[in-house]
Order: structure tokens, then sequence, then C-alpha cells
């Protein structure tokens, strides 16, 4: 390995451990890491409580006005919306994912610029979603 | 000679392949969902029960669920390979896994025909 010269200074700052707090991770990064959280998170308890809501809405007599009365409580729509973020992210970032596989924006400037717009577009669409129901 | 590790039984591509094409399926159902709820929102119990009371609403509905459990056993699949390496817990996580998508597979049917089913 060559002593001086740029390479030099890179393996000087090289970091010792994979810290995985403390390295500051790029977006498309970010995006994925949240794309896996997210999708397992709407394994459990996603699954189980999607097929509940739904025998609840769609076969329980009352079902929709205990839906109502249940968001009410501003935890359980603040988890409600908080869900539904999980889900808006796997859904926009899974859209990206789709479109790399087909080579669609898969340079780095555009692969970084389509995850700005991923992370922003489930939050966006979360807070209209939100301000929909409230 | 080269010694190749044998990683798997060529489910990759199929594997790989199953994920992207139900992902296609529920992104078009989402889709065909919001705009109903969009043209028409449902405000009572009686106007989500007309939503899923048409048959082709129900077999979507289910065609969209099929496609999640798959997709789910996918995804849960390759993260249980990345992280749990013990042969034995990782066995017996994708059996519950396999087990629980069956099971709410049969709770799937049981939701959107109920109330065809006289027993239920």
């Amino acid at each position: 390995m060559e002593t001086d010269g740029p390479g030099a200074k890179l393996q000087r700052k090289r970091p010792k451990y994979l810290n995985l707090i403390e390295i500051r991770q790029p977006l498309p990064a970010v995006i994925s890491v949240l794309h896996r959280l997210s999708g397992v998170l709407l394994f459990f308890p996603g699954i189980p409580l999607l097929l509940y809501s739904l025998d609840v809405m769609v076969n329980s007599p009352q079902g929709y006005a205990q839906f109502q009365s249940l968001l009410t409580n501003p935890v359980l729509k603040g988890a409600l919306v908080l869900s539904l973020w999980f889900f808006l992210h796997h859904f926009c970032a899974g859209i990206r994912y789709l479109a790399l596989d087909l080579h669609y924006g898969d340079m780095l400037e555009q692969a970084r610029f389509s995850s700005k717009v991923v992370l922003a577009a489930g939050i966006v669409l979360t807070l209209l979603i939100a301000l929909l129901i409230w | 000679m080269v010694k190749r590790v044998v990683t798997g039984a060529h489910y990759g591509l199929r594997d790989w392949l199953a994920q992207r094409v139900t992902a296609v399926v529920m992104v078009v159902f989402v889709i065909f969902l919001a705009a109903m709820l969009l043209i028409s929102p449902p405000h009572d119990d009686a106007s989500w029960k007309t939503m899923f009371s048409s048959r082709w609403m129900r077999i979507a509905s289910f065609l969209f669920l099929v496609s999640l459990f798959w997709h789910a056993w996918v995804g849960m699949r390759n993260i249980l390979m990345d992280y749990v390496h013990a042969t034995g817990i990782r066995l017996t996580l994708q059996i519950l896994i396999i087990l629980s998508l069956v099971i709410y597979t049969v709770w799937s049917v049981e939701i959107l025909w109920a109330m065809e089913m006289q027993w239920r």
C-alpha cells in the first residue's frame, strides 16, 4: 500500500468497526432498511390486524360504527396513521424497486433522487389520508 | 476442481419472480380500491357491506390477500435467511410463518364468503 497521497489519507480515516448507528447511511440505504422493517411489521401485527378489521367491517352488524368509536381515541388514531405510513412507505419503495429491476433510474444520481421522492411520497400520502379521515 | 457451495434448489429465481408478480397484483388492487374509496367514500355500515357484497369484489380481495400472503412468505423467508443462522430456530420460525399464512388464507375465505356460509 502507498504511504502518502490520497490513498494514505483514506486509510487513516477508515472506521475501525461497523457501528450502524454511527455510520451515516446514504438515503437509498435508509429507504431499504425502512422497506425491510415496514415489511416485517406489515407481516406482524399488520396481516392479522387487517383481517380482523376486514371481518368486523364486513360481517359485524355495527362494524363501521364500532370502528368510528375506536378512532375517537387519539392513541389508536395515531397508531392507524403510523401503520398507514409503514404501508405507504413499503408500497412506494416497492414500486421504486420494480422500476429499478426494469433498469429505470438505476444510475446513481437518479437512484438518489428517486429515494428522496419515495420517502417524501410515503410521508405526504400518509398526511393526506390522515387529513381525510381526521 | 471447483467446489460449488449448493445454496438451494433453484427456487431463487422463482421466489424473486413471485415477489414481483404478487407486488404488481397488489399495486393494481390498491390503486383500484383507492379510486373506489375516493369516488364514493363509504359513510356507514350499509355502504361497506354493499362494497363487498359483489362477487367480483370478493374475488379481487381474495386475489389481493393471497398475493399478500405469498409476498409475505418470500419476504419473511429472505429476512430469516439473512439474520437467523441457527438452522433449528430458522426452520421453526419458517414453519410458524407458513402455518400462520395457511390459517390466514382459510380465515380470508371465511371473512369474504361469511354471508354465504350458513354454518358461521
